[in-house]
């Protein structure tokens, strides 16, 4: 047996990967900034209407108010604070869903990939029918059924979004099971949960967290999709998609309304993607150790 | 002395159909150093394997009889196997480079082992740790106690493993061809250490190794395995004086030994492979390689006593000349 080699090609240079790493995570740290404390900052509030003050352009445009920095909306709200409280919820979503998708992805593929065999059919058999549920399809049906809700957007995807996890989880985990130390481990007298989660779980995190980042965007974009179905997050929440939903009614008088909601949401999963992008560059790179 | 380990008709079987072990008896007594001798493919680790119970998967062990320190391994269940191993019989291998965990340091990986059978608070594993690593020869032992697997070279991470496999006493280490990815220094101190754990602390050790040089250097006593069998043993120096088998004595013939090998001719091989063994096969497995080789070799092959520890398995008697030069 000969140690295993672990092929790294970088994708970028390593320079240009690095700063496309403190990129991303400047963008998601600011937004996050702006998701937890930009509601207390700013002085509008995101449900106050003010009907005299419809669809205010923002400030690079004319007639625009020093009080509304990014205008209003179809019913005056102050488009900068709903925003803000949007991308509570766009981060909010991201994170639960890659939590709930995470701890059933990842508990299916380990324990297909360690025990193989007639487990490992059935965690395949699991994997393959997700991946023939059309999610939006389901989330139709589920918001049909029980009416749409913040909490029900999370449990429809973080139930839905679990298949990358499990096939990553499931490849790394046959890759590790073999090896030496965890043949050790076994020698040494560890029990079955203790190869689990010492040996095998610490020796995968780092795929899995590529997997988290790669989740966590698809998540808040489809949760933005859903909005705009009328899926997701009922109004008067303001999510990202649901304003750009609100506002395509606007959208040829005054473009600004789907404009800001959209390049905020281009801007937090490009985020997230770089993040995810130097996070695989760096721990690909360490693997070679 | 009495058996520490026995083995009576070791069989090993991969999925129903080769047969990796094939009637294997083993009996290794009380702080002695046995030695597991023979080519890749013939049994030596699965041997090893089915005595930790740790076959892979599709591998099924049978015996007569498969006994440790008067404890029946056969009947016992997974819970009370997980017990003795790593506490009563600890099992270090060939390659250093993987046997230790990426994820943490060697001192919390050592620690676990010990709590994980003895109990005992973390801090008591630790000084226990560095006590071993000391032993077996790591300088500054508290610097490597937080260190990663990463960090340190292969010799010293054997070491660590050697100590590793020491920190309940154990009364058995099976060591798996543990030098062989180690450069010839090194392979050399290891050599050494097991040599001197094995009389202080009365370890018994079976060492599996394809290197009949490591055989001369630390064994009490070998035994020769070829195509899932056990075909000669013997006393090391028996072993090397009159061997009896003809595959130990092609084996000794293929090795250079200063004075004994002329430089004009070439030194002795083996011809052929080791034949692969289905069920039913029958007879001896090494007559299609044997120069004695004849039509009652097909049939049953009887054990044959060279000495009052010395068997073998072959249906030529017993001869008692010094080997030839090849």
């Amino acid at each position: 047996m000969s140690e295993p080699i672990a092929i790294h090609v970088p994708l970028t240079t390593s320079r240009v990967g690095v700063a496309g790493f403190t990129i991303g995570i400047a963008i998601v740290a600011f937004i996050a900034v702006v998701a937890l404390v930009g509601n207390q900052l700013l002085p509008q509030d995101p449900f106050i209407q003010d009907l005299g003050n419809r669809l205010k352009p923002p400030f690079w445009m004319e007639g625009s108010q020093p009080g509304h920095l990014l205008g209003t909306d179809q019913l005056g709200r102050d488009y900068l604070a709903r925003l803000a409280y949007g991308a509570r919820i766009s981060l909010l979503i991201g994170i639960m869903t890659v939590i709930t998708s995470g701890l059933i992805g990842i508990t299916l593929g380990v324990l297909g990939g360690f025990f193989g065999g007639r487990v490992d059919d059935a965690v395949l058999f699991a994997i393959t029918t997700r991946l023939s549920i059309p999610v939006v399809l389901v989330a139709l049906a589920v918001v049909g059924l029980m009416g749409s809700g913040l909490g029900l957007v999370v449990a429809t995807l973080g139930l839905l979004l679990w298949d990358r996890f499990a096939v990553v989880a499931r490849a790394t985990t046959m890759q590790i099971r073999s090896l030496d130390y965890v043949n050790a481990a076994r020698c040494a007298g560890a029990s079955t949960p203790h190869l689990l989660i010492r040996e095998i779980l610490p020796n995968i995190a780092s795929h899995l967290a590529v997997v988290a980042t790669l989740e966590m965007a698809l998540a808040i974009l489809l949760e933005a999709a859903l909005s705009f179905l009328g899926l997701g997050v009922p109004p008067p929440l303001p999510s990202w998609g649901l304003m750009i939903a609100e506002g395509k009614d606007y959208m040829f008088f005054s473009p600004w309304v789907i404009m800001v909601p959209g390049v905020s949401l281009f801007v937090l999963v490009l985020g997230i993607n770089l993040v995810g992008d130097g996070l695989r560059n760096l721990l690909g790179s360490e693997r070679l150790r | 002395m009495s058996a520490l380990l026995e083995i009576e008709d070791l069989a090993v079987v991969f999925g129903g159909r080769s047969a990796a072990v094939r009637g294997a008896s083993l009996r290794v007594e009380k702080g002695e150093t046995h030695c597991l001798v023979g080519e890749s493919g013939c049994g030596k680790s699965v041997t090893a394997l089915a005595i930790m119970n740790l076959l892979a998967r599709g591998g099924h062990r049978s015996a007569k009889r498969m006994s440790f320190a008067s404890t029946d391994l056969l009947s016992l269940s997974d819970r009370d196997m997980a017990r003795i191993r790593g506490n009563r019989i600890s099992m270090i291998f060939q390659e250093p480079m993987t046997s230790l965990n990426p994820a943490f340091t060697v001192g919390s990986q050592m620690a676990e082992v010990l709590t994980r059978h003895k109990g005992g608070s973390r801090a008591a594993a630790l000084g226990r740790s560095v006590e071993l690593m000391g032993r077996v020869g790591i300088t500054a032992p508290e610097m490597r106690l937080g260190q990663f697997p990463h960090q340190l070279s292969g010799g010293l991470r054997q070491r660590v493993m050697i100590a590793m496999a020491l920190m309940c006493d154990p009364e058995l280490l099976v060591a798996d061809e543990p030098t062989t990815a180690l450069d010839v220094t090194v392979q050399a101190q290891i050599l050494r250490l097991l040599a001197t754990l094995k009389r202080e602390l009365g370890l018994a050790i079976l060492l599996i190794t394809h290197d009949l040089g490591i055989v001369a250097r630390v064994a009490d006593r070998v035994s020769v395995m070829y195509a899932g069998e056990v075909v000669e043993r013997a006393p090391t120096a028996e072993l090397f004086r009159a061997p009896q088998h003809p595959y130990t004595r092609g084996l000794l013939s293929c090795v250079p030994v200063p004075g004994r090998v002329r430089r004009d001719r070439p030194l002795g091989s083996i011809p052929g492979v080791v034949p692969a063994i289905g069920p039913g096969f029958a007879g001896c497995a090494f007559r299609s390689r044997c120069s004695h080789a004849d039509e009652t070799c097909g049939r049953a092959i009887p054990r044959r006593q060279a000495g009052a520890a010395h068997d073998y398995l072959c249906r030529l008697e017993p001869e008692f000349t010094e080997l030839q030069p090849a």
